[in-house]
Formats: C-alpha cells, structure tokens, sequence
C-alpha cells in the first residue's frame, strides 16, 4: 500500500486532488480510499488531505502519520505546517514553487521535486488552482496513477470544457516530470 | 456501476434509488451534505420528491413523521446536536409506528463544542424505538439504506430505522462504491404500501392519548415487535444477496473467531482498524478476533451469547460513554452472555471520542492492557500533559 498527503490551503482543491487521485488509482483497477483532514474548512486555512492505494481492499481508518509520498500545494506552508512530519526516509515530497529544489534549504534526507504548478494553472487554466496541475506531475514522477485513469477521474467529476483544459495541463506536467 | 464517491454523496444516491416521497431535513450545521446532496437531485428533476427545508431538525422530524403518517416514504438526515433535538419525535415516530428512515452521521455532543466522530448522538436515542444499524464502510452503508426501507416498511415491523455512519471516518471519506440499477433497486423496493395512513377521505387519528388503560399494552406491542424483527432483517439481507450478488448484512459478524480467546467487540468503521489490527496481531502468534455489532436495536444478544460462547476475554472498544455508568457495549454484552455456562473477562475502553484519531498502536495498547487483567471504562490515547493541566 502507498500513502500519500497533500498540503495547501483552503480552496486550493486539496480536497478535489486527492478525490482525483482516489479516482485515477481506482480506474486504474486499484483498491483506493481518499479523504480531508477533519477540521473547520476556511479559504486561505492550512489543510491537508489523504490518500491510500493498495492492491488489495484497504480497510485502516485512521490518518496517515508515515506518507510514502507528500504533495505541497503552497509553498508558503513550508515552516508554519511540518510537511515533512513523517514522511519515509528518502521519500518524495512534490512541491509548487518556480524555485529549484536546491533554493528551497530544505532539511535533507528527502527527494525532494519542484513544480511552478500555479504558473502553469494560471497560464492554461486561467485561475491559480494547482491541483490538477501537481496531479500530473506526481503522475509522472511516481506512476502511481496513470494518465488513462486521471482522464477518466475528471471525465466523471468535471464538465468536458475543463476536463480537456484540466487534462492539457495535467499532460504538460506529467511529461515536465516524467522519470 | 462502481465509482469513487464521497461517503455522504454515496449515501444520498443510495437514498434517492429508493425514491422517497418526502424529505425534510434542518440544512445548516451539524447537517451533513446529504441533504444537500438529495436537495439537488430532486431540484435537477432526477428524482420525484418532496424535499422540504425547515428550521429545525425538531421540525425535520416532525415533517417526515407527518409525511410517514399521511402515507408517504419519508427520510431524513441529521447528525450530533441535531439528532438530540430531533428525539422527543423520535419516540412519537416509533410509537406512532412510522416506517421513516434516518441516516445520522455519527458525530459528538457538546459541551466542548464539538462536530467531530463519535457514537454519543445516537446512543443517547438508543432507547427510542429504533431501529439501529451501524455501517462499518461506506458500501455498507449504502446497502444498508435500501435494506433500511425495506424493513422499516415491514407489515410485520411498521418502526424507524436509523442507519448510523461514523461521521468525517465514513462521511467524508471516497471510496469506490457499487451502485445498483434503479431497475434492480426498484424490483429490491417496490413502492410503499402504507397499512394504514392519514386521509381526508378516511379520516383517523394516530398517536392519541393512551392512558394508564392502554400505554403499558402499546409499550408490550412494541416490545413484542422488536422480538420478531431479526428474521426480517436477515430476510433483507438475503433478498439483497439474491438481487445484487453481494451479502451485506446480519446483526453481528465474526472475524477470524474460530479459535479466538481473545475478541474486540465493537462496531461501525472502527471495526475496519480492529480487523487490520487483529491480522497484524494474528501474525505474531495472537489468538484474537474481532466481533461487529452491525445492529444495536433490536440488540442480538442470542448471536453475541453463541458467538462469546468459548473465549476467554471480551475487550469492548466504545466511542461513547455513559457518565458515571458502566461501559454501555461492554454492560449490554455483559447481560447477553450472562447464563453462558463460560463466562470471559470483559474489559472496555473508551476511544476516539470527539474525533480523536483511532491509531493502531490504541488498538495494540487495549490489548496488552487488558491481558493484564479487567479494564472498566478506561480512556485510550489520552494527552497526559492536558490532562494534568485540565487537573490544575
């Protein structure tokens, strides 16, 4: 089973994220469980959501304290919220920023993977939500989900006009990232 | 068709395939977006309902107990504060024998403010007259809805049924869920036949006064109905194995008990932490089990006597408390296997209350607690240094 946590703020789709994450893993013929941190949700207000995927039927309920993978929506978490808390020596952690890794001085032990995923949003989608965006670099990087079963998450939660502006975006950074 | 869904959204569908005529529901927190959800499809023409917001759930309970007696399949929704303040009706809906169903996202009672998971919400109307079945994933949950109508309008039962979810664990959690036809669910639950109902055209009154001549007698129908009800809900869950492949059902489950000397008894989706907690133990040699509570009321307790029949040490895991009382699973199990001629230890903790997180380490500590010897009422996963300051 791999777990992964997603970090960002209030109305920057964490939420959406890890449900099309859930979703894609799922099509894919995976066993999946998603969800939100339980909390009061304000727009601009740290959250963070979960995900599990597993070749076989998951059934822990509790929160996830060591991700295989993180996913940092905004960058200006880093010191206010522990992204790191937890994370697997040596684990991924995807962050959104136009900064190399290296500018970042974050604590080593981590690869550590950036992306200017709201630049890319603003550019293609013309709003700066980065979920979408980071979905598809995580893609790339991990092949935990694969493009044939994004497309099919957002064809199911989205209209057709932002599933192909979503999908282009997501297929940009995919390739951007691809190992 | 299987997709991933938010547990609330999931419910919702599930709730609208079984085309009820009214809804009513209070929209605003504790509210859960069940509601929200069915408003919308009834408003987007997928569904022929009635969806009346009021202005309480004291209201909401009573819409859907008029709707039910005028004849009409009625639900609602509600959850923590909001279920309290629903339960004067409650009683009158049960007493008035009215088939409605009521999803509650399992959520605390204040004070402290709190929204968050626990069972205290709908333990505290446990003595209602409902009837009371508790999810352990949202798939069941979903099932348990087209049962839930289909028992509730029983000639033979004629009662509320409460189909309870954790909140936020199961509420807001997506998982992938298998969703039937509307054909299939209609052919499951066909349209409601009310046995009796309000009409102008044939006008009676229910719920009348009923005196010291004739309440004990209505109380002891009651009490006798709850007696019959288990092969109902066993025949639900079989029609529904038949008509859609899966068994979703019974009113207890047992989990690698067969030589268990040691059993968890708990249930709704903290029975999914047990059961991964009990393989990880398994693994290392423990003899141990777990055993769901998939129905409080009517309250299995031949199945819990026949299934504790052999084991040494019964450990209740409870996220709800009676103050200054016994441990409520662990007093009710008790009373069940009383005149086992083997009678287990049995331990109970209190865990998760408010939406304290359930980890697996809890689980593993209860445990070892409880070999050491008889645990009453005893907290799991508290933060000592609060608790000291809380002292002070």
């Amino acid at each position: 089973m791999k777990e992964v946590r997603l970090h960002g703020r209030g109305g920057q789709g964490v939420v959406t994220a890890a449900e099309l994450m859930a979703s894609a893993a799922f099509f894919d013929g995976k066993e999946t469980q998603a969800f939100p941190t339980f909390g009061s949700e304000r727009m601009g207000a740290p959250v963070a959501s979960f995900v599990r995927i597993s070749e076989k039927k998951i059934r822990i309920r509790s929160q996830i304290y060591e991700p295989d993978y993180v996913i940092v929506q905004d960058p200006t978490l880093i010191g206010s919220v522990d992204v790191f808390a937890g994370l697997k020596q040596g684990g991924l952690i995807l962050i959104n920023t136009e900064k190399k890794p290296e500018e970042l001085k974050l604590k080593p032990g981590f690869n550590v993977k950036t992306i200017p995923a709201t630049k890319i949003a603003i550019e293609i989608l013309g709003r700066p939500i980065p979920n979408t965006v980071m979905l598809g670099a995580f893609a790339g990087l991990t092949g935990l989900v694969t493009m044939d079963g994004i497309k099919k998450a957002m064809q199911q939660r989205f209209k057709a006009e932002l599933v192909e502006k979503n999908m282009q975006a997501v297929e940009r950074t995919f390739s951007m990232l691809k190992n | 068709m299987k997709k991933v869904t938010e547990g609330l959204k999931a419910v919702a569908e599930s709730v609208a395939l079984c085309r009820p005529d009214v809804i009513s529901a209070y929209p605003i927190t504790p509210q859960t977006h069940i509601v929200e959800e069915l408003a919308q499809i009834v408003a987007d023409g997928k569904l022929k309902c009635e969806f009346i917001n009021v202005e309480s759930e004291f209201s909401a309970a009573s819409t859907v107990l008029g709707a039910s007696a005028a004849g009409a399949r009625a639900y609602t929704a509600t959850s923590s504060q909001g279920l309290l303040l629903m339960m004067e009706v409650l009683y009158n809906m049960a007493g008035m024998r009215l088939p409605v169903v009521i999803t509650d996202a399992n959520r605390a009672v204040s004070a402290p403010i709190n929204i968050w998971s626990d069972w205290q919400d709908a333990i505290t109307v446990r003595d209602a007259g409902l009837i009371m079945m508790y999810a352990e994933d949202n798939q069941d949950c979903c099932d348990m809805h087209y049962q839930a109508f289909k028992i509730a309008e029983d000639p033979d039962v004629q009662l509320p049924v409460m189909v309870n979810m954790d909140g936020f664990i199961l509420t807001h959690a997506f998982d992938p869920i298998d969703f039937p036809s509307q054909a299939d669910v209609d052919k499951y639950l066909p349209k409601y036949k009310p046995l009796d109902f309000l009409s102008a055209n044939n006008p009676r009154s229910f719920g009348l006064m009923g005196g010291p001549d004739r309440y004990l007698e209505t109380r002891y129908a009651m009490a006798e109905t709850f007696k019959s009800i288990t092969p109902v809900i066993l025949k639900a869950a079989d029609d529904f194995k038949k008509m859609f492949g899966r068994y979703s059902g019974g009113m207890i489950e047992e989990y690698r008990m067969e030589d268990a000397e040691t059993v968890l008894v708990s249930m709704g989706s903290t029975i999914s932490d047990l059961k991964e907690a009990v393989d990880t133990m398994r693994e290392k040699g423990k003899k141990i089990g777990v055993l769901k509570i998939r129905i409080l009321r009517p309250y299995p307790a031949a199945e819990i006597k026949k299934a504790l029949g052999k084991c040494k040490r019964v450990i209740c895991v409870e996220k709800a408390i009676s103050l200054g009382g016994p441990g409520i699973l662990a007093a009710e199990l008790k009373s069940a296997i009383y005149s086992n001629a083997n009678k287990p230890e049995v331990s109970n903790f209190i865990i998760g209350l408010g939406g304290r997180d359930v980890k697996q380490e809890h689980i593993f500590e209860l445990v070892e607690k409880a070999e050491k010897g008889v645990c009453e009422t005893e907290f799991i996963g508290l933060d000592k240094k609060l608790v000291e300051e809380m002292d002070k």
